[in-house]
């Protein structure tokens, strides 16, 4: 009864490598997410389940621009997140540094008169530092004071959030009262777009996946990086061999809060399909759920700035197709919970990859016995 | 035809790029103490967790009281009788001893813990074995002797009558170690079974009825205690003659390397001070041992030099230069190599590659880095350099998970990266601690051939042979002060242990210390 796929040298080899592992974790995370998903949608509106399902896996294809579009924003927050993590910090902070960076190249695009070409570039640096600024704060408590950077970066959130809204609501040049949101953003501050019709698709995704590729080789061939993962690991062993953990610390925080920054900036600065019009931010006094879903996109990324491209890419598919399934007449909030139940499963991935190494072992040994 | 409790049988047990365990057979008699000797790396810990249902062998059979039985995890081993005390202790750090000891079976009635019954009878056990514990204390504040008491009482509170102790002397005193031996000796007086894994051949020749003896992973044979020698033990085990003394010239001590004035250290647990105002010197071209009780301040006194710890008075100079407040890294440039007390802790990533640990203290050098990029082939072979220097034994050579390494081989690598490592003075601390007699050997030589160098050599150790064989000067330590200056070739073993029990002392008398 021996079948090829399953044979036991196969299998071997399949589960000998760790990556293997790391990646089959996150497709059995994503396919019982989406089971569940299924069900809620059964629940929900039964008659509609199935085609509804069907938008939510598939729809995201007829929408491959904006599936790249949304995609860029939870990448950055995505590479925030896991790169902290790699040094064994929790930014969960990401929000605060994605909508300071927003605010930063906001402020840049209103304010500053600087030539065409040049414009948005300026504008993506200054959200650049507006992140690095709200993530530095942490870090510097974290290293000098020893406060919980979980602690001070949930507040930094709120504080971040808070601030930005104020400063845009005096801005009278920034803010439109009377339609509660900013105004639209000259053309030269908006990003170069990509052309796909109907999306608002532009340069920041390949930014974004540079940028990625980039963080993994500073995690993987620099001495930064060494000394990084090394702290993660085991903090007193870096202690041990002398790496500068407070500084190492600060410098994690400054750049996981650069990261999220060129999120927010990226967000904001998208070229718009309608001539003359822009993104825009309503400063409505919520936190901004790029940074909190940047948390999901690491989480099944495994931290690894390769896998968090196509998470990011994954997640962004699925909300995708989940907005269309709404014309269905399921409510955003269905939607929301399939979503989450999808992130939630990636939670639980290395709990199943434990449980499918055990598995396939098992059925090695039995196939070896047979 | 004999009687044996437990039978492996034809055991082979395979990991990537090695066979741990090659066509083993070990037969445990009833009542027997059973001594597994072997180099580092020679598969014993792998051989107990297959008995214990941590790893599965690809082929070969286990047999109880002559029937075959299948162990596919602690839990089938614990119902079979089957308890260990591990290498590296797995107790959870924020539980209370108790907690620890009745965790996975707690006793309970309609689901309510009744931790009144378990508390009873882990005294009772206690009792009976004079087996010390605080059951109250958490386990991140004890002593690994009272851990490893822990991890002997989990196993009779789960009523196991075949016991495993992986090196359970390699962390303990030598006073904890005679108690253990007797504690040993008790349980097999009682028909309990027991598989004891140890480097000490004085151990083995001292309780151990048999011994089964394995070298790279094969089988050499089982002898009877009684009818054979530590000589022919050793050579069974390395296949080749051992010295157990070390030859080395008189020392020849030039200038002063370290030198430590007036330091204190305040106590981590208490509001005292671990280390009170000492003074001492190190010089080119000699080895000084302190010697001591454990937890009489060698630690924290080292911590101090180190700069792991900050101590609360008094001045370090290496060489001359006020090291007092520099960092660790420029301590490490400035000459110091450390070989750590707790290599777990300290000593490794265990998560890195074993190249990566090797390069650890001098991964920022320009032999490694350019602009910041690791010069990953440079690594590669100066890793594969040590390897073959030291004799580092792993499945997979330099890109080998540190974690999956013996916990020998894991030692020789952090001595191979501190001793390659430029330095003018060595501190190494307990430096061979769970290393096969060989590999001791080895060591000993290398620390003697640095003195030689010119080197000065500051050696902690608990184990009373090594302070004798290998030091110029002893400096005994007892609660916090340097008492005692010695002469190992002048002093005795029985002397030397007045002094480290605080009965006698030849310096420092006057001094009052403030608290
Ligand atoms: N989980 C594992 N994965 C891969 N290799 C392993 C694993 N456990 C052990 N090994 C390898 O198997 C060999 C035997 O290891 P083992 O721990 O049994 O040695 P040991 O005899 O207990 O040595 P020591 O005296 O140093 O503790 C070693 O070469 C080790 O690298
Ligand atoms: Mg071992």
């Amino acid at each position: 009864m021996q079948n090829k796929l399953f044979s036991p040298s196969r299998l071997r080899t399949l589960t000998g490598s760790k990556g293997f592992s790391t990646f089959t974790a996150a497709l059995l995370a994503i396919v019982l997410g989406l089971i569940f998903g299924f069900l809620v949608m059964v629940i929900a509106l039964p008659a509609n389940a199935g085609q509804g399902f069907s938008r939510v896996l598939f729809g995201g294809f007829s929408r491959l621009g904006d599936v790249f579009y949304f995609a860029t924003p939870i990448l950055m927050t995505g590479l925030s997140v896991g790169f902290a993590f790699k040094m064994g910090l929790f930014n969960i902070g990401a929000s605060g540094q994605y909508t300071m960076g927003m605010f930063f190249a906001m402020y840049v695009g209103f304010m500053w008169k600087v030539p065409d070409g040049l414009h948005w570039v300026i504008c993506v640096l200054a959200g650049l530092i507006g992140g690095m600024l709200w993530g530095c704060i942490p870090g510097i408590l974290k290293a000098l004071c020893n406060v919980n950077e979980v602690i001070t970066s949930i507040m930094f959130n709120y504080i971040g959030m808070y601030l930005v809204d104020m400063l845009v609501q005096n801005n009278g040049t920034m803010y439109v009262a009377m339609k509660t949101r900013t105004a639209y953003l000259p053309a030269s501050a908006q990003m170069p777009s990509l052309g796909v019709e109907n999306s608002n698709v532009n340069v920041s995704i390949f930014i974004a996946i540079i940028i990625a590729v980039l963080l993994y080789v500073t995690l993987n061939k620099t001495t930064f990086g060494y000394e990084l993962k090394a702290t993660g690991f085991n903090k007193f062993a870096s202690k041990y061999a002398g790496m500068n953990d407070k500084r190492n610390t600060i410098l994690t925080m400054v750049i996981a809060g650069g990261l999220s920054g060129l999120g927010g900036a990226f967000y904001i600065l998208a070229p718009s399909t309608i001539a003359g019009s822009s993104m825009t931010y309503e400063p409505i006094s919520v936190i901004a759920a790029n940074g909190f879903t940047g948390i999901a996109v690491a989480l099944l990324g495994a931290s690894n700035p390769i896998g968090i491209i196509f998470s990011s890419i994954f997640i962004s598919h699925i909300q995708r197709g989940g907005t269309l399934a709404s014309l269905l007449g399921y409510k955003p909030e269905i939607i929301d919970i399939v979503i989450a139940v999808i992130i939630y499963f990636s939670a639980f991935s290395l709990i199943m990859n434990a449980a499918f190494t055990r598995f396939i072992k098992k059925i090695r040994r039995k196939g070896a016995k047979a | 035809m004999e009687n044996y409790i437990i039978e492996m049988l034809h055991i082979t047990k395979e990991f990537p790029g090695i066979i741990a365990n090659d066509d083993i057979t070990l037969q445990l008699k009833k009542g027997e103490i059973h001594a597994l000797l072997g180099e580092n790396g020679a598969g014993k810990s792998t051989l107990m967790s297959v008995l214990f249902g941590l790893y599965q062998a690809e082929k070969g059979e286990i047999r109880k009281n002559g029937q075959v039985v299948k162990i596919n995890n602690p839990n089938d081993a614990n119902s079979l009788g089957i308890g260990m005390v591990h290498q590296h202790f797995k107790l959870v750090e924020i539980f209370t001893v108790l907690e620890n000891i009745i965790l996975g079976v707690e006793p309970n009635k309609l689901g309510f813990l009744q931790k009144k019954e378990a508390r009873e009878k882990v005294m009772a056990l206690s009792k009976k074995y004079g087996l010390q514990v605080d059951p109250d204390a958490l386990i991140e504040k004890i002593s690994v002797g009272m851990q490893q008491r822990v991890e002997i009482l989990k196993m009779l509170y789960r009523d196991n009558d075949i016991l495993i102790f992986d090196e359970p002397t390699a962390v303990l005193t030598p006073q904890e170690i005679d108690e253990l031996m007797e504690i040993m000796r008790g349980f097999a007086r009682e028909g309990k079974s027991i598989l004891f894994i140890t480097h000490k051949l004085n151990e083995i020749m001292s309780v151990a009825d048999r011994c089964t003896v394995l070298r790279k992973g094969k089988c050499i044979g089982t002898v009877e205690i009684k009818n054979t020698s530590k000589e022919e033990l050793s050579h069974m085990m390395v296949g080749r003659q051992i010295s157990f003394t070390v030859d080395k010239e008189e020392a020849q001590p030039k200038d002063v390397v370290l030198s430590v004035k007036n330091v204190s250290v305040p106590s981590r647990t208490s509001k005292k001070h671990a280390v009170k105002g000492v003074s001492f010197e190190v010089r080119a071209g000699e080895i000084v041992c302190l010697a001591g009780i454990e937890g009489n301040g060698q630690t924290e006194l080292i911590s101090a030099i180190t700069g792991l710890e900050k101590m609360s008075s008094g001045e370090i100079h290496l060489q001359g230069r006020d090291i007092t407040k520099a960092s660790i890294r420029k301590r490490s440039k400035a000459g110091i190599s450390h070989i750590p007390e707790d290599r777990h802790k300290y000593g490794l990533v265990l998560d890195y590659t074993l190249e990566d640990n090797i390069v650890l203290q001098r991964y920022w050098q320009p032999e490694f880095q350019k602009h910041g990029f690791i010069k990953k082939a440079e690594v590669r072979s100066y890793a594969q350099r040590l390897i073959g220097q030291y004799d580092v034994r792993s499945g997979q050579g330099p890109i080998t998970i540190t974690r999956s390494m013996s916990g020998g081989n894991q030692q020789k690598a952090i001595i191979a990266r501190e001793l390659d490592k430029k330095h003018e003075l060595l501190i190494a601390v307990q430096p061979t601690r769970g290393l096969d007699v060989g590999a001791i050997e080895f060591i000993h030589k290398q620390l003697v051939h640095n003195r030689d160098e010119g080197k000065g050599v500051l050696l902690v150790s608990l184990e009373l042979d090594e302070v004798m064989n290998v030091s110029d000067r002893i400096l005994v330590m007892y609660e916090g002060e340097i008492v005692g200056e010695l002469d190992p070739k002048k002093v005795t073993v029985e002397k030397l242990g007045l002094y480290m029990s605080g009965a006698k002392r030849n310096i420092g008398k006057e001094k009052e210390h403030a608290e």
